[in-house]
C-alpha cells in the first residue's frame, strides 16, 4: 500500500458514498425499488455483523440465522405482549441473542474448521424445528406485529418505505463503525490472531475461547438487531423467513462475494447479491423454470473458483496493476 | 401389541437407516479422502431417482434392471463435478470450498427445475411394489429391497476400500496424500476417483428410493443434514462407521419421532449429532 494519500481519497469515498446513500432514495421513488435497496442495506448490515466473526476471527458460523431470529422474535413477543418499543425490543433482541451466542459458542469453539460449522447448523435448524412447534411464539403461522399507530415511536409506517430505509441506513452505519472500531482495537488483533495463528496466540497467552466468545457476542448482538428490524419492515414473521437456514448462507455468501474480513466487504456483496437476485428474479423468476437459481448458483461457484478474496480482494488487484508503472515513473 | 408395534417401528428405523448409510458412505469417502464437506451430494441422489424415473416413464424399464446404468452416469457426473469445480478448489480456504459445493448443490436444483419441472413424481408398479407381511409385522416391499440393496452397496465399497490395491491406494492418500504421492500413488486420480464413487454411492441410494419415495428437484435437502450427522457419527472418513451410525441415526429418528411426534424427528437427529460432536468429534469409529 502507497503511504498517507490514499486516506484522504478514502474519506472522500465515504463522504461521498454517504451522501449518494441519503439521497438516493428521494430520487428512487418507487416503493418496489426502495424495498430493492432497502434489502441491500438490511443484508450488509448482517453481513458485516457476522463479518465480525467469521472473517476477522475465521469462525465460519453458517448458522447465524439463529441470532437474526431471536432477535425478530424478542423485539415482536415484546411489542406483541407487553407493548414495548421495538427501539428498547431491539436492544432486549441484540442482549438475549448474545446470551444464547455464548451458550451455544462456550461448548462449540471446541470444534474446528467443517466441524464447527456444521455444529452451528445444527443448532439454527433445531431451533427452527422448536419454533415451529412452539405455539405460543405462533408456531408455524408465525407472529403478526400488532397494529399500532404509526410513527418512529413505534417503528411502524404504513404509507412510506421511506422510514424503514433511513433505519437500516443507520443500523448500517452502527455496524461499521462498530467495526472499525473493533479492527483498531486490541480485540482485532485478537481475532485476527486467532484466525492465522491460533497455537501462536495461545502460546501468547491469548485464551481463544475467551476471546471466540467475545467475537460471537458481539457479532450475534448485531446480527439481532437486523432481525428486529426485518419483523418491523415486514410486520410479520415466521420460522420460514427468520430462522431458515438459506439466510444464514447469504450472511455468509454477501461478505464472501464482497471480501472476507474487510470492512466494506459486505456492503459490496450485499449490494452486487442482491442486484443479481433481483435483476434474475424479475427476469426468469416468473416462470417457475429455476433460471433465477441456475444464474444465481453459477455465479457463486464463479467467485468461490476464481475470486476467493472477492471484490475487495479483486479491487485491490487492479489497484495494485495500476500502481506498479506509476511507482517506476 | 405395544410389543409388535415397537418392532415395527424398530426395523422400519434400520431400512431407512441401510439408506442414509449409503448416502453418508460416498460423503465421509469424499471427506476422508480430501477434506471437503460435499453440499451437492444430496443432489447426486436426486440424479439418481431422475435416472431411475426418465429409464421408467420413457422405456418402461425397471429401476432395479437400470441399476447399472445409473451408477455409471452418476459415476461419470462424479468426475465431472472433479473436473470442472473440485480440482480447482483444492488448495482454496475453507470457505471457497463450502461454497463452490453449495453453488453446485442450487445448481443442480435449478437445472432439475429447469429440465423436469418442480412437480412431485412417483414410480408406480415396480418390480419392487407390494407388501410383505412377516410374523405379524407389516414391510413394503420396496422398503426391504432398498434395505438389502443398501446393504450389498455399502459392502461392496468396503470391500473395494479394503480387500483391492486401488482401495488401498484410496485409502492411503486419505491418511496422507504427500507421503503416497511419494509411493506413486497419483493423489489428483484417487480424489477423482472418490468423487466417482462417492456420487456413485448416492445415485444407488436414489435408485433405491425411486419406488417410494416422491421425486422432486430438492429431495436432496431431506437427505443431506441427516448424511452429515451419520458421517459425524461413524467418524469423518470410515465407511464402516457410516454404516453402523446410519443404522443408528435411522432408529433414533424413527423411534424419538415415534415418541415425541413426527415433527421433532429433525430436531432429535440434530441434537444426535452435536451431542457427538461434542463428546467424541471424532466420532464412533473414527481415527482420533
Amino acid at each position: 500500500m502507497t503511504a498517507h494519500r490514499p486516506n484522504t481519497r478514502r474519506n472522500a469515498t465515504l463522504a461521498l458514498a454517504l451522501a449518494v446513500a441519503c439521497i438516493l432514495p428521494l430520487v428512487v421513488t418507487s416503493p418496489s425499488h426502495q424495498n430493492f435497496l432497502i434489502l441491500i442495506l438490511m443484508f450488509a448490515q448482517v453481513g458485516v455483523a457476522w463479518n465480525i466473526l467469521g472473517g476477522y476471527a475465521g469462525q465460519v458460523s453458517l448458522g447465524h440465522v439463529a441470532f437474526f431470529g431471536i432477535g425478530a422474535y424478542t423485539s415482536t413477543m415484546l411489542f406483541i405482549h407487553a407493548g414495548i418499543s421495538p427501539w428498547l425490543g431491539m436492544l432486549a433482541g441484540g442482549l438475549v441473542s448474545s446470551c444464547f451466542a455464548v451458550a451455544i459458542g462456550w461448548p462449540c469453539f471446541r470444534l474446528k474448521g467443517h466441524y464447527f460449522s456444521m455444529a452451528t447448523i445444527a443448532v439454527a435448524e433445531i431451533l427452527q424445528v422448536l419454533f415451529t412447534n412452539w405455539e405460543s411464539v405462533g408456531g408455524a403461522v408465525g407472529l403478526n406485529v400488532p397494529l399500532a399507530e404509526q410513527g418512529w415511536a413505534n417503528m411502524v409506517f404504513n404509507t412510506s418505505k421511506l422510514p424503514y430505509y433511513y433505519i437500516a441506513l443507520g443500523l448500517l452505519i452502527v455496524t461499521l463503525l462498530a467495526n472499525w472500531a473493533i479492527e483498531r482495537s486490541f480485540l482485532g488483533y485478537y481475532f485476527r490472531a486467532i484466525k492465522d495463528e491460533p497455537d501462536a496466540a495461545s502460546s501468547l497467552g491469548i485464551s481463544l475461547t475467551r476471546y471466540k466468545l467475545v467475537a460471537i457476542a458481539i457479532s450475534s448482538f448485531f446480527t439481532a438487531l437486523g432481525g428486529s428490524f426485518y419483523a418491523q419492515k415486514e410486520l410479520y414473521i415466521d420460522p420460514g423467513s427468520v430462522l431458515s437456514t438459506s439466510l444464514s448462507i447469504k450472511m455468509a455468501l454477501v461478505t464472501i462475494l464482497g471480501g472476507v474480513g474487510s470492512l466494506f466487504g459486505p456492503v459490496l456483496g450485499s449490494t452486487l447479491l442482491t442486484s443479481i437476485e433481483e435483476v434474475t428474479r424479475q427476469a426468469f423468476g416468473g416462470s417457475g423454470m429455476g433460471t433465477d437459481l441456475i444464474l444465481y448458483a453459477a455465479i457463486i461457484i464463479v467467485v468461490a473458483v476464481y475470486y476467493p478474496t472477492g471484490i475487495v480482494g479483486w479491487l485491490r488487484q487492479i489497484r495494485r496493476r495500476y500502481a506498479k508503472p506509476e511507482a517506476r515513473g | 401389541m405395544t410389543g409388535e408395534i415397537l418392532l415395527q417401528t424398530l426395523l422400519s428405523g434400520v431400512l431407512i437407516g441401510l439408506i442414509y448409510a449409503l448416502v453418508a458412505v460416498g460423503l465421509t469417502m469424499i471427506f476422508g479422502v480430501m477434506d471437503i464437506v460435499n453440499f451437492a451430494h444430496g443432489e447426486f441422489l436426486m440424479f439418481g431417482m431422475y435416472s431411475s424415473f426418465w429409464l421408467f416413464s420413457l422405456f418402461a424399464l425397471d429401476p432395479l434392471i437400470t441399476l447399472p446404468l445409473t451408477v455409471l452416469m452418476l459415476f461419470a457426473l462424479g468426475l465431472v463435478v472433479y473436473q470442472l469445480v473440485i480440482k480447482r478448489i483444492i488448495n482454496a480456504p475453507p470457505l471457497s470450498q463450502i461454497f463452490a459445493t453449495f453453488g453446485m448443490m442450487i445448481l443442480f436444483r435449478g437445472l432439475a427445475q429447469f429440465f423436469w419441472k418442480p412437480d412431485f413424481r412417483t414410480i408406480e408398479n415396480s418390480y419392487s411394489s407390494g407388501k410383505v407381511v412377516f410374523a405379524g409385522l407389516h414391510f413394503g416391499l420396496p422398503q426391504i429391497i432398498a434395505g438389502v440393496g443398501a446393504i450389498l452397496a455399502t459392502g461392496a465399497v468396503w470391500w473395494f476400500i479394503n480387500r483391492t490395491r486401488l482401495g488401498a491406494a484410496l485409502e492411503a492418500t486419505a491418511q496422507d496424500k504427500d507421503a503416497a504421492q511419494l509411493m506413486g500413488i497419483p493423489s489428483q486420480r484417487m480424489f477423482a476417483l472418490a468423487w466417482g464413487i462417492g456420487a456413485a454411492c448416492a445415485g444407488v441410494a436414489g435408485v433405491l428410493l425411486s419406488s417410494f419415495f416422491p421425486i422432486f428437484p430438492e429431495v436432496g435437502a431431506n437427505f443431506i443434514l441427516i448424511a452429515f450427522v451419520v458421517v459425524a457419527l461413524g467418524g469423518f472418513g470410515s465407511v464402516s462407521g457410516a454404516f453402523w451410525a446410519g443404522i443408528i441415526v435411522g432408529v433414533v429418528e424413527v423411534v424419538g419421532g415415534f415418541l415425541l411426534g413426527p415433527e421433532y424427528k429433525m430436531a432429535i437427529v440434530l441434537s444426535l449429532f452435536l451431542l457427538v460432536l461434542l463428546v467424541r468429534p471424532q466420532g464412533l469409529m473414527g481415527r482420533a
